[in-house]
């Protein structure tokens, strides 16, 4: 297992940060009192959140605790019901896709969002064509591709003018975060990378979170696999039940303490940081 | 499995990493039949049907007949186009048929001798009201939701009676006739034998440069391209193509007189496959309709303002529709109150004949121009041996399934967009 990050430093499309959070002014993006409804349903109630700039936060909770709701609030897939959503400290309206892109936030969805009846290279460039005089420019498309994927050590897929429908999940999974990567972003939000890979994918995928980190881009990752969110998270959010229930530092937290908030919503054994008003 | 044909591995050292390897020239037979070439099963298909014909009437590759089944190919051809527009996002319309029949008879109206409107003003008009109704369909169906099957099985009433509505009104018996000598000429009229040369000629030498430069260009970049020999196959192809259609309509297809060139219906069909296949394979438009088609929630997830891709898919149609109704008109010399209802039928049946998918996302221009012609063929043969309807009814049926089957068997396993 190749464990330096050199191969990914020529993917990542982020701002060429000094590798250091600014531990003052905002953080890069703050939620205040986010709420979200499905008619009757409230899936999520009063988050406050903050993601800095350079650190990897960790969002976790049981199934239905409403983290992905939480996450394609912040993509644009719909907008919040109420409160607010602070971008370096300043008021931003994200109603589309288009908007959270714009920003500069790159998702990877729990289902992927891929497009089964396109290939690798025609997915990973899926509404930000490269194009010539107008005109979709495929070689230069591909030969990106082959090499973002190359980099990645995506080496699995045999042609990236494969269909993405004909791949396997973990290579489609691959393809997603690669797409998602790619983009020139500052937050990167990953919701459950690692579901459906091998153990040397999901190597690669935690090495990757740690790059864009040291890119000092920020990156929200939700996952199932605790191992995994103590191997790279720096912060992590506990959802339970639609509220955001525990907030903090990762050296605030150990296994245990985590499942009790995963399962519970609260434990004894860590200071309160976060004001539960459930 | 690659989707294109492998030369050699002309890659740099990172694609074995890739898993980028030369593929097995059986691999490449098993790829040439399944994919960018899986039009050849319907292509022989098509050849029995003409060699079967062709041994029982001897008429059958006569220019005269042979001109005349180009141009009764055309309509199925310009419909099932339409339909391809809005089957790759998997929607349909089942009023092309009643459409494309209003929208001649706007252009024939306008321009007889009541109205005397230029030709220039009343067929894009004609054209326009084909699009009108189309948008129409699209507001309903992009904007409230609606399924595109109801709103235009609901259209194709609506159209068939404002048709009835307009033909009556004009007090000739059920129909009317083209006075237009512009809108006659588009099936009666033709090139002279020196611009049909030139025309294929120019078309044939343009697809054979676009389709070299841009394997080249692949090669020269070191990305898995077509070897050369498929390629000269390929041209070879077209070439044969060329020279049989110079040959078809540059032939005097009349007893009496000299009758000769090429009618200026195939530019038409022509140009509009040109038209369709550019927008799909070379814009971002075209690759956005692929992707709603084939998963909308992820393509308004990229940021792709699906509905105004919608909308252009459905005017597209509506253009189509609408240029498919004047060369409709110019070959039956009027429009009657009673569209054959079968025509909406088979524009559906070409496309899907030729692999375009009913579930959206898959498809080309050029299936149906193929499943066009297979369709006009068994038309055609089948009038000329003079076979009842009804068997020509059960061999386009049999037809259909069977190429819907082939399709459905080669693309088990296969890797490759169609
Ligand atoms: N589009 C929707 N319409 C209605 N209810 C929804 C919708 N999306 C999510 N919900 C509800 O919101 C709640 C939270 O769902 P969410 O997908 O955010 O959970 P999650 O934390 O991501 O769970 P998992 O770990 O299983 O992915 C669930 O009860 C779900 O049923
Ligand atoms: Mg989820």
């Amino acid at each position: 297992m190749d464990t330096t990050p050199e191969p990914f430093e020529s993917v990542i499309a982020g701002p060429q940060g000094s590798g250091v959070a600014p531990s003052d002014g905002p953080p890069l993006l703050s939620l205040r009192g986010i709420s979200k409804s499905f008619g009757a349903v409230q899936a999520m109630r009063h988050v406050d959140l903050d993601v800095p700039a350079g650190q990897v936060t960790a969002i976790i909770g049981d199934n239905g605790a409403g983290k992905s709701t939480l996450i394609k609030t912040i993509s644009g897939i719909w907008a919040q019901s109420s409160g607010h959503i602070l971008w370096k400290g300043q008021e931003v309206h994200i109603h589309t896709p288009r908007d959270a892109s714009d920003l500069g936030i790159a998702t990877v969805y729990q289902d992927l969002s891929l497009c089964d009846n396109l290939d690798i290279v025609q997915n990973m460039y899926l509404g930000r064509e490269t194009t010539k005089k107008g005109l979709l420019n495929e070689i230069e498309m591909e030969i990106a591709t082959r090499k973002t994927l190359s980099d990645l050590s995506v080496s699995t897929v045999k042609s990236v003018r494969q269909l993405v429908g004909s791949l396997s999940g973990g290579q489609r999974q691959a393809v997603a975060v690669a797409r998602a990567v790619m983009r020139e972003s500052e937050l990167v939000i990953l919701d459950e990378p690692t579901a459906a890979l091998g153990v040397s994918q999901t190597a690669q995928v935690l090495e990757l979170i740690h790059t864009l980190k040291s890119h000092g881009l920020a990156v929200i990752v939700i996952s199932h696999n605790l191992s995994d969110v103590f191997a790279v998270a720096d912060r992590i959010a506990v959802m339970y039940l639609g509220t955001l229930v525990h907030e903090g530092p990762i050296s605030q937290y150990d296994t245990a303490s985590a499942v009790e908030l995963i399962t519970t919503g609260r434990s004894s054994r860590v200071p309160n940081t976060v004001a539960t008003s459930v | 499995m690659s989707s294109d044909l492998t030369t050699e591995p002309l890659s740099e050292p990172s694609l074995s990493e890739v898993g980028l390897q030369g593929v097995s020239p059986f691999q490449q037979l098993k790829n040439l039949w399944k994919g960018d070439s899986g039009l050849i099963p319907i292509i022989i298909g098509l050849v029995v049907l003409v060699v079967y014909f062709q041994s029982r009437s001897s008429e059958f590759d006569s220019a005269q007949n042979l001109t005349n089944l180009a141009v009764q190919s055309s309509i199925f051809m310009l419909l099932g186009m339409a339909e391809i527009w809005l089957l790759l996002l998997g929607e349909i319309d089942l009023s092309v048929g009643v459409t494309c029949g209003l929208s001649g008879l706007v252009s024939t109206i306008l321009t007889d001798p009541q109205y005397h409107w230029s030709w220039f003003i009343a067929m894009p008009l004609g054209v326009l009201t084909a699009m009108g109704v189309s948008g129409f369909y699209a507001f309903f169906v992009i904007k409230l939701r609606l399924p595109s099957f109801i709103v235009t099985l609901a259209g194709f009433l609506a159209v068939q009676g404002l048709l009835i509505y307009f033909v009556d009104k004009q007090g000739t018996g059920g129909s009317v006739s083209v006075q237009e000598a512009v809108l006659y000429d588009l099936v009666g009229g033709q090139f002279t034998v020196l611009a049909t040369w030139l025309t294929i000629f120019i078309s044939v030498g343009l697809l054979a440069l676009m389709l070299i430069r841009g394997n080249e260009r692949r090669i020269k970049h070191g990305l898995v391209a077509q070897p050369r020999s498929i390629m000269l196959a390929k041209i070879i192809g077209l070439v044969l193509v060329g020279l049989a259609m110079v040959w078809v309509f540059n032939s005097n297809r009349s007893n009496f007189l000299v009758l000769e060139g090429m009618p200026f219906a195939i530019p038409i069909d022509l140009a509009i496959l040109a038209l369709g296949t550019f927008i799909l394979t070379k814009t971002r438009a075209g690759r956005y309709i692929y992707a709603i088609g084939g998963n909308a929630e992820a393509a308004r997830r990229s940021g792709i303002a699906v509905n105004r891709y919608r909308l252009l898919a459905f005017l597209m149609t509506g253009f189509t529709v609408g240029v498919a109704g004047q060369i409709y008109t110019s070959r039956l010399g009027g429009i009657s109150d009673s569209i054959d209802s079968t025509l909406t039928l088979y524009a559906v049946a070409a496309a899907v004949i030729g692999g375009t998918s009913l579930y959206g996302g898959r498809g080309k221009m050029i299936h149906a121009v193929i499943g066009g012609i297979v369709i006009a063929t068994i038309y055609n043969g089948m009038a000329l041996l003079s076979m009842a309807s009804a068997t020509q009814y059960i061999v386009t049926a049999g037809v259909l399934l069977a190429a819907v089957t082939i399709d459905q068997l080669a693309r088990r396993g296969s890797t490759v967009l169609r």
